[in-house]
């Protein structure tokens, strides 16, 4: 019973992702047809697979359709919108994912086909009991790492490739853009950032006269006169 | 084990005796019917916890006024909430809105079937435990964004995005320590995992194994809970209340409630994964009664063992509740700068020095 319920929600979320009219409604039920997947998957007994769409498909990649779609301005599909002219194209494809569907089912096990013989009900073996039990994890970890590490190893420069390409597209121009420092503005003394025209640092008296042209406009040690020109001062 | 003969499934959806496999099924609802029980008594210990310690912190008296010492005030601003007016955004996605905090609650108490209160006191004692938590957990942020689209207001949007950002961000480095765990104790059963904490004692725990571990899933598992300092999501200065802005009545009352609860389940996972679960921890002492305490059969050994366990979340609950009455909240930046730039780093290198201590050790 859970079967059904669940084929035919994931089912009907499916088409519904179609049909929705809002697109994140469209999104919602398709992280809908990934739940359904999902509770499909443990009752096949593959419970690892069954967590792994929860966290990946759900919460990686219908998280990001979401933020993607949320945050675009996409109007809201037309009520008397023309279905029939998408039926062509659409129809090839539909009925193409109907032919292949039957490489993988097999044929005696369809109840409702003309040529199914015996029982009632879909039969499947249970190949994960036959050999020793070992947890879905281990399973996967003993074929993935040894006989098939060439294909673990090129999935995952793929998802370099996809982590590069987005740091590529977001990355601000660097060069160009004038960035504080916060600490080291904290850490920039007067006596080090201005520099007198012939190049010398000021000593110890000027900074003190400079400091109190900045403090208080006007310097209150009489007799006040400086060697060189313009004072220069570099902040960096 | 190996089992050699062939089993074939049928599924039997157009029969009627698999209705009543699923019947007796139902002698199921005691235990989850107990456990939410406890789960929601907990909270409301959680949030009494929460006013006193703060109060305590603020030097003032916390609530008084509700039961003795105030233990009545949670139920009390329950009764209040669900009694209040149940707003709807008038042009918000109503069904959205609705179904948002339903999720955000749904979530968490789908991660309590997996903590073990004892050896037997489990109620899923799954081969993948704690990947369950994790994979759950990832579902939360959808009920985030849900909520912050359907009410229809630019800063609860806002803030819901934020929220979903800061969720995401943050379970990579839990993922990755609760990965370190599982390395360690060779399995992700929690029970398991428990178990291989146990053998000597105090200077068991994982806290000693994976003490890099335990500082980056302590921090990660406070932002996945949306606590300060990582409360930007519901700030009361930036974005009036985030993305719980619209809610009124028992919807925000689900919202607070999902908070608690996820706190709780947070502060029993570090308890079972770093501070050994329910074992009773005082190695080597040459009295035997004390020593074996925990192995004592029956209701008492189980009671032990559930105290135990509780006691040991109190720690988390309140260094939790210490700092979020402490420390200063994050910027949003400088919260996903924490979360992607640093703990992910460390957390990753955290799995690196785990698997070569694995290979040395084997």
């Amino acid at each position: 019973m859970i079967l059904s319920v669940l084929s035919s929600f994931a089912l009907v979320s499916g088409l519904m992702v179609v049909r929705a009219k809002n697109p994140v409604h469209s999104v919602l039920f398709f992280i809908l047809v990934f739940c359904n997947t999902s509770g499909l998957l443990i009752l096949l007994g593959l419970d690892f697979f069954a967590m792994i769409f929860l966290v990946v498909y759900i919460g990686a990649i219908a998280v990001l359709f979401l933020f993607v779609v949320m945050m675009f301005n996409i109007q809201i599909a037309e009520i008397h919108e023309e279905v029939l002219r998408y039926l062509p194209v659409s129809g090839i494809i539909g009925l193409i994912f109907w032919w292949e569907m039957f490489f993988i089912l097999d044929n005696e096990t369809i109840p409702l086909l003309p040529t199914h013989r015996n029982t009632t009900s879909l039969r499947y073996m249970v190949y994960a009991e036959k050999v020793q039990s070992w947890t879905n994890l281990e399973t996967l970890g003993n074929l993935l790492y040894t006989h098939y590490f060439v294909w673990f190893l090129v999935s995952s420069l793929i998802l370099l490739v996809a982590m590069i390409g987005a740091i590529v597209l977001t990355m601000h121009r660097t060069t160009r853009v004038k960035r504080q420092d916060i600490f080291r503005k904290n850490a920039l003394d007067s006596r080090r950032i201005i520099m007198k025209e012939d190049g010398r640092d000021l000593s110890r008296r000027e900074a003190y006269i400079y400091n109190e042209y900045i403090s208080f406009g006007s310097p209150r040690v009489s007799g006040f006169e400086t060697s060189g020109g313009a004072l220069e001062c570099s902040l960096d | 084990m190996i089992i050699d003969t062939t089993e074939v499934q049928t599924i039997n959806s157009f029969s009627t005796s698999g209705f009543f496999k699923e019947v007796y099924g139902l002698i199921w609802i005691i235990p989850i019917l107990t456990l939410i029980l406890e789960i929601t008594i907990g909270v409301l210990v959680i949030v009494w916890l929460e006013r006193e310690i703060s109060a305590a912190i603020q030097q003032r008296i916390g609530p008084e006024y509700a039961g003795p010492l105030g233990i009545l005030q949670a139920i009390a601003d329950g009764t209040k909430l669900l009694l209040k007016e149940d707003l709807l955004p008038s042009r918000g996605d109503i069904r959205l809105f609705s179904v948002g905090p339903s999720i955000a609650v749904i979530s968490v108490l789908l991660s309590y079937l997996v903590i073990p209160f004892g050896y037997r006191l489990v109620l899923a004692d799954l081969g993948i435990g704690v990947f369950l938590w994790i994979a759950i957990s990832s579902i939360a942020p959808i009920g985030l964004l849900m909520s912050g689209y359907g009410s229809n207001n630019k800063y609860s949007f806002s803030g819901g995005l934020r929220a979903a950002a800061q969720s995401i961000s943050y379970e990579i480095p839990l993922t990755l320590c609760v990965l370190s765990i599982s390395l360690t104790c060779d399995s992700s059963s929690t029970v398991d995992i428990v178990e291989a904490q146990s053998k000597y004692g105090f200077w068991g725990w994982n806290l000693w194994r994976q003490p890099i571990g335990f500082l980056v899933f302590l921090i990660s598992s406070l932002a996945e809970c949306e606590r300060l300092p990582f409360d930007l999501p519901e700030a009361e200065e930036e974005l009036v209340a985030g993305y719980q802005t619209e809610y009124s009545g028992i919807k925000y009352a689900l919202f607070y409630l999902a908070s608690y609860l996820n706190l709780l389940v947070s502060s029993l996972f570090v308890t079972v994964l770093y501070l050994g679960g329910w074992n009773f921890s005082i190695p080597y002492i040459p009295i035997p009664e004390l020593f074996r305490i925990n192995q004592m059969a029956g209701i008492f050994g189980m009671t032990i063992d559930i105290f135990i366990t509780l006691a040991k979340a109190y720690l988390f609950l309140f260094i939790s509740i210490t700092t979020r009455w402490t420390l200063p909240r994050m910027r949003i930046d400088q919260l996903l700068n924490l979360g992607w730039k640093f703990l992910l780093p460390i957390s990753l290198g955290n799995l690196l020095l785990t698997t070569s201590s694995q290979l040395v050790s084997l």
